[in-house]
Protein backbone atom coordinates (compact mmCIF):
# COMPACT_ATOMS: atom_id res chain seq x y z
CA UNK A 1 0.00 0.00 0.00
CA UNK A 2 1.43 3.34 -0.98
CA UNK A 3 0.20 5.90 1.50
CA UNK A 4 2.74 8.62 0.88
CA UNK A 5 3.87 10.53 -2.16
CA UNK A 6 7.46 10.27 -3.25
CA UNK A 7 9.89 12.75 -1.74
CA UNK A 8 10.72 15.45 -4.23
CA UNK A 9 14.14 16.24 -2.81
CA UNK A 10 16.76 15.07 -0.39
CA UNK A 11 18.76 16.71 2.36
CA UNK A 12 21.14 18.41 -0.05
CA UNK A 13 18.45 21.02 -0.50
CA UNK A 14 18.55 21.82 3.24
CA UNK A 15 22.07 23.25 2.87
CA UNK A 16 20.94 26.76 1.90
CA UNK A 17 18.29 27.35 4.57
CA UNK A 18 20.48 25.78 7.29
CA UNK A 19 23.43 27.94 6.24
CA UNK A 20 21.49 30.89 7.67
CA UNK A 21 21.56 29.28 11.10
CA UNK A 22 24.70 27.19 11.39
CA UNK A 23 28.23 28.55 11.13
CA UNK A 24 29.45 25.39 9.40
CA UNK A 25 28.19 23.18 6.60
CA UNK A 26 25.77 20.93 8.43
CA UNK A 27 24.33 18.60 5.75
CA UNK A 28 27.31 16.28 6.32
CA UNK A 29 26.29 15.93 9.98
CA UNK A 30 24.77 12.62 11.04
CA UNK A 31 21.39 12.60 12.77
CA UNK A 32 19.93 9.67 14.68
CA UNK A 33 16.26 8.86 14.19
CA UNK A 34 14.20 8.70 17.39
CA UNK A 35 11.87 6.27 15.64
CA UNK A 36 14.07 3.50 14.25
CA UNK A 37 17.56 4.41 15.43
CA UNK A 38 19.00 4.78 11.94
CA UNK A 39 21.90 7.22 11.76
CA UNK A 40 22.08 9.11 8.49
CA UNK A 41 23.66 12.21 7.07
CA UNK A 42 21.29 15.15 6.71
CA UNK A 43 22.10 15.15 2.98
CA UNK A 44 20.42 11.75 2.65
CA UNK A 45 17.14 12.68 4.36
CA UNK A 46 14.03 12.43 2.20
CA UNK A 47 12.86 16.00 1.86
CA UNK A 48 9.37 17.25 1.05
CA UNK A 49 8.72 20.85 0.12
CA UNK A 50 9.78 23.52 -0.45
CA UNK A 51 6.51 25.27 0.41
CA UNK A 52 5.20 26.08 2.95
CA UNK A 53 8.32 24.59 4.54
CA UNK A 54 10.81 21.75 4.27
CA UNK A 55 10.14 18.43 5.99
CA UNK A 56 13.01 15.96 6.35
CA UNK A 57 12.18 12.32 6.86
CA UNK A 58 14.31 9.34 7.86
CA UNK A 59 15.62 7.34 4.89
CA UNK A 60 15.17 4.23 7.03
CA UNK A 61 11.60 4.55 8.33
CA UNK A 62 10.12 7.79 6.94
CA UNK A 63 9.62 9.29 10.41
CA UNK A 64 9.73 13.08 10.44
CA UNK A 65 13.19 14.08 11.66
CA UNK A 66 13.05 17.80 11.10
CA UNK A 67 10.90 20.66 9.95
CA UNK A 68 12.11 24.01 8.71
CA UNK A 69 9.79 26.90 7.98
CA UNK A 70 10.77 30.45 7.08
CA UNK A 71 8.33 33.20 7.98
CA UNK A 72 8.64 36.94 7.49
CA UNK A 73 10.47 37.49 10.73
CA UNK A 74 11.71 34.08 11.88
CA UNK A 75 13.01 30.68 10.95
CA UNK A 76 11.33 27.75 12.69
CA UNK A 77 13.57 24.75 13.12
CA UNK A 78 12.10 21.60 14.67
CA UNK A 79 14.68 18.86 15.21
CA UNK A 80 12.58 16.85 17.66
CA UNK A 81 12.60 13.70 15.50
CA UNK A 82 16.32 13.29 16.11
CA UNK A 83 18.03 12.24 19.29
CA UNK A 84 21.27 13.98 18.41
CA UNK A 85 23.51 15.35 15.72
CA UNK A 86 27.11 14.31 15.09
CA UNK A 87 28.86 17.15 13.31
CA UNK A 88 32.21 16.38 11.64
CA UNK A 89 34.80 18.75 13.06
CA UNK A 90 38.58 18.19 12.96
CA UNK A 91 40.44 19.02 16.18
CA UNK A 92 42.32 21.89 14.55
CA UNK A 93 39.10 23.46 13.34
CA UNK A 94 37.43 25.03 16.32
CA UNK A 95 34.09 26.64 15.61
CA UNK A 96 34.57 30.17 14.41
CA UNK A 97 32.62 33.19 15.43
CA UNK A 98 30.95 34.63 12.43
CA UNK A 99 32.15 38.06 11.34
CA UNK B 1 42.60 41.29 11.76
CA UNK B 2 42.04 40.38 8.14
CA UNK B 3 39.65 37.53 7.59
CA UNK B 4 41.42 34.39 6.36
CA UNK B 5 40.47 33.09 2.94
CA UNK B 6 38.31 30.00 3.24
CA UNK B 7 39.00 27.37 0.64
CA UNK B 8 35.85 26.25 -1.10
CA UNK B 9 33.79 28.65 0.95
CA UNK B 10 32.63 25.96 3.36
CA UNK B 11 32.65 27.93 6.56
CA UNK B 12 31.13 31.33 6.19
CA UNK B 13 27.49 31.74 7.00
CA UNK B 14 25.49 32.50 3.89
CA UNK B 15 23.25 35.41 3.25
CA UNK B 16 21.41 36.54 0.14
CA UNK B 17 23.45 38.67 -2.19
CA UNK B 18 22.75 40.28 -5.55
CA UNK B 19 23.49 38.51 -8.82
CA UNK B 20 23.35 40.02 -12.29
CA UNK B 21 22.56 37.90 -15.34
CA UNK B 22 25.35 38.34 -17.89
CA UNK B 23 24.38 35.74 -20.46
CA UNK B 24 21.75 33.11 -21.11
CA UNK B 25 22.57 30.17 -23.37
CA UNK B 26 20.08 27.59 -24.59
CA UNK B 27 21.22 24.01 -24.00
CA UNK B 28 18.08 22.10 -25.03
CA UNK B 29 14.52 23.18 -25.96
CA UNK B 30 13.73 23.31 -22.22
CA UNK B 31 17.05 24.04 -20.48
CA UNK B 32 19.30 27.10 -20.35
CA UNK B 33 22.68 27.92 -18.88
CA UNK B 34 22.82 31.25 -17.07
CA UNK B 35 26.08 33.08 -16.46
CA UNK B 36 25.79 35.26 -13.36
CA UNK B 37 28.04 37.88 -11.87
CA UNK B 38 28.16 37.77 -8.08
CA UNK B 39 30.60 40.28 -6.63
CA UNK B 40 32.87 38.84 -3.95
CA UNK B 41 32.08 35.23 -4.84
CA UNK B 42 34.17 33.08 -2.43
CA UNK B 43 34.74 30.15 -4.82
CA UNK B 44 33.10 26.74 -4.64
CA UNK B 45 33.54 22.98 -4.98
CA UNK B 46 32.18 20.92 -7.86
CA UNK B 47 28.77 19.61 -6.84
CA UNK B 48 27.81 22.55 -4.63
CA UNK B 49 24.68 24.52 -5.40
CA UNK B 50 23.15 27.93 -4.91
CA UNK B 51 19.68 29.01 -3.95
CA UNK B 52 18.08 31.57 -6.25
CA UNK B 53 15.46 33.94 -4.82
CA UNK B 54 13.07 36.01 -6.90
CA UNK B 55 11.05 38.85 -5.46
CA UNK B 56 7.86 40.05 -7.15
CA UNK B 57 6.82 43.69 -7.15
CA UNK B 58 4.27 42.94 -4.41
CA UNK B 59 7.01 41.47 -2.19
CA UNK B 60 6.16 37.82 -2.81
CA UNK B 61 9.30 35.69 -2.80
CA UNK B 62 10.14 32.26 -4.17
CA UNK B 63 13.46 30.42 -3.83
CA UNK B 64 14.81 27.26 -5.47
CA UNK B 65 18.14 25.40 -5.51
CA UNK B 66 20.28 25.02 -8.63
CA UNK B 67 23.56 23.20 -9.05
CA UNK B 68 26.60 25.16 -10.12
CA UNK B 69 27.59 23.93 -13.57
CA UNK B 70 31.25 24.96 -13.81
CA UNK B 71 34.25 26.05 -11.76
CA UNK B 72 34.25 29.66 -10.72
CA UNK B 73 35.69 32.27 -13.05
CA UNK B 74 36.50 35.11 -10.61
CA UNK B 75 33.08 36.64 -9.89
CA UNK B 76 31.26 34.69 -12.60
CA UNK B 77 29.30 31.54 -11.89
CA UNK B 78 27.12 29.33 -14.07
CA UNK B 79 23.95 27.39 -13.40
CA UNK B 80 21.99 25.26 -15.85
CA UNK B 81 18.24 25.35 -15.30
CA UNK B 82 15.72 22.83 -16.58
CA UNK B 83 12.32 24.44 -17.08
CA UNK B 84 9.57 22.58 -15.27
CA UNK B 85 5.84 23.05 -16.00
CA UNK B 86 4.39 25.77 -13.77
CA UNK B 87 7.80 26.21 -12.14
CA UNK B 88 7.64 29.58 -10.37
CA UNK B 89 11.36 30.19 -10.54
CA UNK B 90 12.52 28.03 -13.44
CA UNK B 91 10.03 29.41 -15.95
CA UNK B 92 11.36 32.92 -15.33
CA UNK B 93 15.00 31.81 -15.54
CA UNK B 94 14.52 29.73 -18.70
CA UNK B 95 12.07 31.91 -20.62
CA UNK B 96 11.94 35.48 -19.36
CA UNK B 97 15.23 36.49 -17.76
CA UNK B 98 17.31 38.92 -19.82
CA UNK B 99 20.94 39.99 -19.54
CA UNK B 100 21.13 42.82 -17.01
CA UNK B 101 18.32 41.39 -14.88
CA UNK B 102 19.20 40.97 -11.24
CA UNK B 103 17.93 38.74 -8.46
CA UNK B 104 19.39 37.21 -5.30
CA UNK B 105 21.51 34.13 -4.69
CA UNK B 106 22.74 32.36 -1.58
CA UNK B 107 25.74 30.10 -1.66
CA UNK B 108 27.75 28.16 -2.39
CA UNK B 109 26.07 25.59 -0.15
CA UNK B 110 26.22 21.84 0.28
CA UNK B 111 29.16 19.75 1.46
CA UNK B 112 28.14 16.16 0.83
CA UNK B 113 27.52 15.84 -2.92
CA UNK B 114 30.91 17.34 -3.79
CA UNK B 115 34.05 16.17 -5.55
CA UNK B 116 37.49 17.52 -4.67
CA UNK B 117 40.27 17.49 -7.30
CA UNK B 118 42.75 16.04 -4.79
CA UNK B 119 40.70 12.81 -4.66
CA UNK B 120 42.44 10.35 -6.96
CA UNK B 121 40.12 7.32 -6.88
CA UNK B 122 38.05 6.43 -9.98
CA UNK B 123 34.73 8.22 -10.27
CA UNK B 124 31.44 6.97 -11.65
CA UNK B 125 28.96 9.68 -12.53
CA UNK B 126 25.35 8.69 -13.21
CA UNK B 127 22.94 11.36 -14.40
CA UNK B 128 19.22 11.33 -15.08
CA UNK B 129 18.04 14.31 -17.15
CA UNK B 130 19.18 17.64 -15.73
CA UNK B 131 20.91 15.74 -12.93
CA UNK B 132 23.93 16.00 -15.20
CA UNK B 133 24.57 19.60 -14.08
CA UNK B 134 26.59 19.03 -10.88
CA UNK B 135 28.34 16.09 -12.56
CA UNK B 136 29.36 18.37 -15.43
CA UNK B 137 30.86 20.72 -12.84
CA UNK B 138 32.97 17.77 -11.62
CA UNK B 139 34.07 16.92 -15.18
CA UNK B 140 34.97 20.54 -15.88
CA UNK B 141 36.81 20.87 -12.53
CA UNK B 142 38.83 17.74 -13.24
CA UNK B 143 40.13 19.08 -16.56
CA UNK B 144 43.90 19.50 -16.44
CA UNK B 145 44.02 19.30 -12.63
CA UNK B 146 43.25 15.72 -11.69
CA UNK B 147 44.20 12.37 -13.21
CA UNK B 148 41.28 10.56 -11.55
CA UNK B 149 39.56 8.48 -14.24
CA UNK B 150 35.92 9.45 -14.78
CA UNK B 151 33.05 7.55 -16.37
CA UNK B 152 29.74 9.27 -17.01
CA UNK B 153 26.54 7.37 -17.74
CA UNK B 154 23.90 9.88 -18.74
CA UNK B 155 20.25 8.86 -19.11
CA UNK B 156 17.95 11.04 -21.21
CA UNK B 157 14.55 10.53 -22.79
CA UNK B 158 15.51 11.55 -26.33
CA UNK B 159 18.56 12.95 -28.15
CA UNK B 160 17.16 16.48 -27.97
CA UNK B 161 17.15 16.31 -24.17
CA UNK B 162 20.94 15.95 -23.95
CA UNK B 163 22.47 18.89 -22.09
CA UNK B 164 26.16 19.63 -22.90
CA UNK B 165 26.14 16.98 -25.66
CA UNK B 166 28.78 18.55 -27.92
CA UNK B 167 31.10 19.45 -25.06
CA UNK B 168 30.83 15.98 -23.53
CA UNK B 169 31.62 14.34 -26.89
CA UNK B 170 34.58 16.65 -27.40
CA UNK B 171 35.97 16.14 -23.90
CA UNK B 172 35.60 12.33 -24.16
CA UNK B 173 37.40 12.33 -27.54
CA UNK B 174 40.27 14.49 -26.31
CA UNK B 175 40.69 12.99 -22.85
CA UNK B 176 41.57 9.32 -22.39
CA UNK B 177 40.60 9.57 -18.72
CA UNK B 178 36.97 10.42 -19.43
CA UNK B 179 34.35 8.03 -20.84
CA UNK B 180 30.86 9.25 -21.70
CA UNK B 181 27.89 6.98 -22.42
CA UNK B 182 24.40 8.18 -23.29
CA UNK B 183 21.41 6.02 -22.37
CA UNK B 184 18.13 6.78 -24.16
CA UNK B 185 14.93 5.81 -22.40
CA UNK B 186 12.30 6.79 -25.01
CA UNK B 187 13.90 7.45 -28.41
CA UNK B 188 17.45 6.56 -29.43
CA UNK B 189 19.37 8.03 -32.38
CA UNK B 190 19.40 5.86 -35.53
CA UNK B 191 23.06 4.91 -35.13
CA UNK B 192 22.68 3.91 -31.48
CA UNK B 193 23.10 0.14 -31.04
CA UNK B 194 21.41 0.06 -27.61
CA UNK B 195 17.62 0.07 -27.95
CA UNK B 196 15.75 2.75 -26.00
CA UNK B 197 14.93 1.64 -22.48
CA UNK B 198 15.43 2.40 -18.83
CA UNK B 199 18.86 2.13 -17.31
CA UNK B 200 19.71 -1.42 -16.24
CA UNK B 201 22.43 -3.55 -14.70
CA UNK B 202 23.83 -4.27 -18.19
CA UNK B 203 24.58 -0.57 -18.66
CA UNK B 204 26.70 -0.54 -15.51
CA UNK B 205 28.49 -3.77 -16.50
CA UNK B 206 29.28 -2.33 -19.96
CA UNK B 207 30.07 1.27 -19.05
CA UNK B 208 30.60 1.59 -15.30
CA UNK B 209 33.37 0.49 -12.95
CA UNK B 210 33.51 -2.90 -11.31
CA UNK B 211 33.13 -2.78 -7.53
CA UNK B 212 36.78 -3.94 -7.25
CA UNK B 213 37.91 -0.59 -8.71
CA UNK B 214 36.30 1.02 -5.62
CA UNK B 215 35.02 4.08 -7.43
CA UNK B 216 33.28 6.95 -5.74
CA UNK B 217 29.81 7.06 -7.28
CA UNK B 218 27.80 10.26 -7.74
CA UNK B 219 24.17 9.79 -8.75
CA UNK B 220 21.94 12.77 -9.52
CA UNK B 221 18.48 12.91 -11.02
CA UNK B 222 14.80 12.54 -10.25
CA UNK B 223 14.02 10.62 -7.08
CA UNK B 224 12.87 7.36 -8.74
CA UNK B 225 15.92 7.34 -11.01
CA UNK B 226 18.31 7.88 -8.12
CA UNK B 227 16.68 5.10 -6.05
CA UNK B 228 16.91 2.67 -8.99
CA UNK B 229 20.55 3.45 -9.72
CA UNK B 230 21.61 3.31 -6.06
CA UNK B 231 19.93 -0.10 -5.72
CA UNK B 232 21.69 -1.39 -8.88
CA UNK B 233 25.07 -0.17 -7.64
CA UNK B 234 24.63 -1.76 -4.21
CA UNK B 235 23.44 -4.98 -5.88
CA UNK B 236 26.64 -4.91 -8.00
CA UNK B 237 28.73 -4.86 -4.84
CA UNK B 238 29.58 -1.17 -4.58
CA UNK B 239 30.19 0.10 -1.07
CA UNK B 240 27.10 2.09 -0.01
CA UNK B 241 29.36 4.56 1.79
CA UNK B 242 30.94 5.48 -1.55
CA UNK B 243 27.63 6.20 -3.25
CA UNK B 244 26.54 9.84 -3.05
CA UNK B 245 23.12 10.84 -4.23
CA UNK B 246 21.20 13.99 -5.01
CA UNK B 247 17.49 13.87 -5.77
CA UNK B 248 15.15 16.42 -7.24
CA UNK B 249 11.57 16.10 -8.34
CA UNK B 250 9.37 13.02 -8.56
CA UNK B 251 9.24 12.69 -12.36
CA UNK B 252 12.01 11.43 -14.56
CA UNK B 253 13.36 10.03 -17.78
Amino acid sequence: MNTHTEAGYDGNTLAGPLSEVFAIEVTTAVGRCQGCGTSSQLATFRVYGPDPGLVGRCPGCESVLMRLVRTQDALWLDLSGMSGLRIPMPADSAPEINP
Amino acid sequence: MARAAVSGGLKLRRTWRPAVLLERRRETPSACTLVLEVLGWPGHLAGQHIDVRLTASDGYQAARSYSLAAPTNSDQIQITVQGVPDGEVSSYLVADARPGDSFEVRGPVGGWFVWRPEESSPVLLVAGGSGVVPLMAMIRSRDGISGAPFRLIYSVRTPEDRIYHDELRRRAAEDGGLDVTFIYTRTAPKDEPRPAGRISLDDFISHGWSAEAEPTCYVCGPTAFVETVADLLIFSGHDPSKIRTERFGPSGP
